[in-house]
């Protein structure tokens, strides 16, 4: 499993880089769905989000799930490409499987690589 | 990620109507018209007919063919959880064909459906009796149709008293997965509630959530752990405590006939599932039937119409049965009365079982379930290792193994079983959720817990026997991975009809 250190992650399995505010779901979360078959942004550019408002519904062969926003901000881009190509969330989380971008946000209170990496070992 | 070798290609071939069409052949001759013909517009008329051309012998054989591939009931174990696919007594559908049913209509006038508005009412009484509730709608159309009436009847419950600030449904995490989405298509917000680590509603979590904007709880009792919340009395306290309802998902009710009555522990409003609970038919072999049944400040706002007494008997006649409207009815949840032929099966079942034999039903579906999961415990684990009820969840994971849960549900169809639910409730990781229901015996139950440990020792001896399974059936492994994501649903056309040749 794979977890980078540049990056920051939340409980709900998502990724920010606090360079650019781009957003993901971790590799975790990707092994976790299985094989990815359908990839819904939620959100527009220009919307104003809450830290753990939806941002993106995700189905694999096995279950339905929703991704969150993991800080305030406002919606900079998003991920246009997942439409077409939604088995990059498997093959690519952490790159070409990125599903927002969002600005101005708070990371004071997102766990780093290590955290996280302990967080997904105790639910394993 | 395991690389699957998908051999989906078909064992056993059954050709498409199209392919088994041959130019003239045909199963019905028309007579010559008897009346002139139409001169219809130019632009109308099509030179071309694309359709398959066969006797009636080669029709049927073709679907007869395509109906031996399908499993059901009536061939095999289908320990699905949380679907109840119970044995469905064949007297059911003797009952349900008599003419005096079948020869009639809705529209008909009154005085000449008594029977089968009697029938009606007195399965409403019953449902009551069984489940404690005051009034008893027989409209809903399935499980889910009758959680969106509910849903319905709660939200009118709180307009009526001109509470308009309450929006939040809060769901457990381990309902039914039709509940978040019968409280969305009313317009409310959903909250999930947290499970404790016994498998119940994690009661600070739902304290936390209680306020004057709850529209009510949707509780699956037995949950889809198959588990009886322990504190069920509290969760219902502190629901009403803030104002709210508590709708009852009675598609487990099974777990519970004659031993437990949902109303007289304060649910407030529960649907049916007369293709669950009573024997009707489901799973493609019919409509369901979802009924909701309601506390006594709720029976106002039923669908209408329910079946009432017009007029009381007398010493010489009985009494009329007709039409009643609740003062506040939320209106009609369906065309005409609801799936009438199901209500006849489930009116069947419950008078050929009887109050002794419905509590014989949940105490026999509660150790069945409880006897397999003693048998399989020690080799899948069951993380919410307790007593269950008529159902339970284990993990489709072998130690030192890549097996998964969809393999050894594959694997299963080998031994001609239907493969248990999978990858449901998402709290349990690789699910496997097995519900035996009451009506198998010992034997069954035997040989499904050994071939089940028999699959645990393949997938650590020779796990390439799961990962290409099944191997016996007319298909292979399917590519469900392919399946969702090329969403081609049709492969002929009518343009391309000429390729066929």
């Amino acid at each position: 499993m794979n977890y980078p250190d540049n990056l920051k992650y939340t409980q709900s399995d998502e990724w920010i880089n606090p360079e650019d505010g781009t957003v993901g779901i971790t590799d975790y979360a990707q092994d976790q769905l299985s094989d990815v078959v359908f990839v819904e942004i939620l959100v527009a550019v220009g919307d104003t989000v809450e830290s753990g408002s939806e941002i993106a519904s995700v189905e694999s062969v096995k279950a339905a799930a929703e991704s969150y926003a993991p800080v305030s901000g406002t919606v900079v881009a998003i991920n246009e490409d997942l439409a077409d190509t939604p088995e990059t969330l498997n093959s690519d989380p952490y790159g070409a499987g990125w599903t927002v971008r969002i600005e101005g946000g708070d990371l004071s209170g997102l766990m780093d690589a290590a955290a996280y990496q302990k967080y997904c070992e105790e639910r394993a | 990620m395991t690389e699957f070798k998908l051999n989906a290609e078909p064992r056993v071939v059954e050709p498409t109507v199209f392919e088994l069409s041959s130019p003239g052949r045909t199963g019905v001759s028309f007579p010559a018209p008897d009346v002139p013909l139409a001169d219809l517009p130019e632009r109308l008329l099509r030179t071309d007919l694309p359709l398959p051309e066969l006797a009636e012998v080669d029709v049927v054989r073709h679907y007869m063919h395509l109906s031996n591939f399908n499993y059901s009931v009536d061939g095999g174990f289908y320990p699905l959880g949380s679907c109840t696919m119970k044995y469905n007594p064949k007297i059911n559908e003797d009952t349900a064909r008599l003419p005096g049913f079948t020869f009639t209509h809705p529209l008909q006038p009154l005085e000449t459906v008594q029977g089968s508005l009697a029938l009606m009412f007195t399965l409403q009484e019953w449902l009551k009796e069984i489940s404690g509730f005051a009034s008893v709608t027989l409209q809903p159309a399935a499980g889910a149709h009758g959680e969106l009436t509910g849903a319905l009847i709660m939200r009118a419950y709180h307009q009526a008293r001109s509470d308009s600030k309450r929006v939040k449904m809060l769901i457990p995490d381990s309902a039914h997965g039709t509940n978040p989405a019968s409280s969305g298509v009313v317009g409310l917000n959903i909250v999930q509630i947290p499970s404790d680590p016994r498998g119940n509603v994690d009661l600070e979590a739902l304290k936390a959530e209680c306020d004057d904007t709850v529209v009510g709880l949707m509780l699956t009792n037995p949950n889809t752990l198959g588990l009886f919340d322990e504190h069920v009395e509290e969760v219902v306290r502190l629901v009403h405590e803030c104002g709210g309802l508590v709708y009852g998902d009675g598609a487990n009710l099974n777990a519970l006939l004659g031993i437990l009555r949902p109303g007289d522990i304060g649910i407030d409003v529960m649907h049916f599932n007369l293709h669950k609970t009573f024997s009707t038919p489901h799973g493609g072999g019919g409509p369901g039937s979802g009924p909701v049944g309601v506390a006594e400040h709720l029976a106002a706002f039923l669908p209408a119409p329910l079946i009432g007494i017009l007029e009381p008997a007398t010493d010489e006649l009985p009494p009329l049965f007709g039409y009643e409207t609740p003062a506040r009815s939320i209106g009609r949840m369906k065309a005409f009365h609801g799936h009438f032929g199901m209500i006849v099966r489930a009116f069947t079942y419950i008078l050929m079982h009887g109050a002794e034999g419905l509590r014989q039903i949940a105490e026999y579906a509660v150790l069945n379930a409880n006897y397999l999961q003693a048998r399989v415990r020690s080799t899948y684990k069951v993380p919410y290792d307790r007593i269950c009820m008529h159902e339970f969840v284990a993990e489709g994971h072998i130690e030192g193994s890549d097996i998964q849960a969809l393999d050894i549900a594959k694997r299963l169809m080998d031994f001609n079983f239907h493969p248990p639910t999978n990858y449901f409730p998402l709290i349990v990781h690789e699910a496997l959720m097995i519900e035996p229901t009451e009506t198998e015996n010992k034997d069954t139950l035997d040989r499904f817990a050994e071939t089940l440990i028999q699959i645990a020792e393949e997938a650590r001896t020779t796990p390439d026997l799961l990962h290409q399974a099944p191997h016996t059936t007319p298909f292979g492994r399917m590519d469900e991975v392919r399946a969702a994501r090329e969403l081609v649903l049709c492969c002929w056309l009518p343009e391309n009809y000429g390729e066929q040749e």
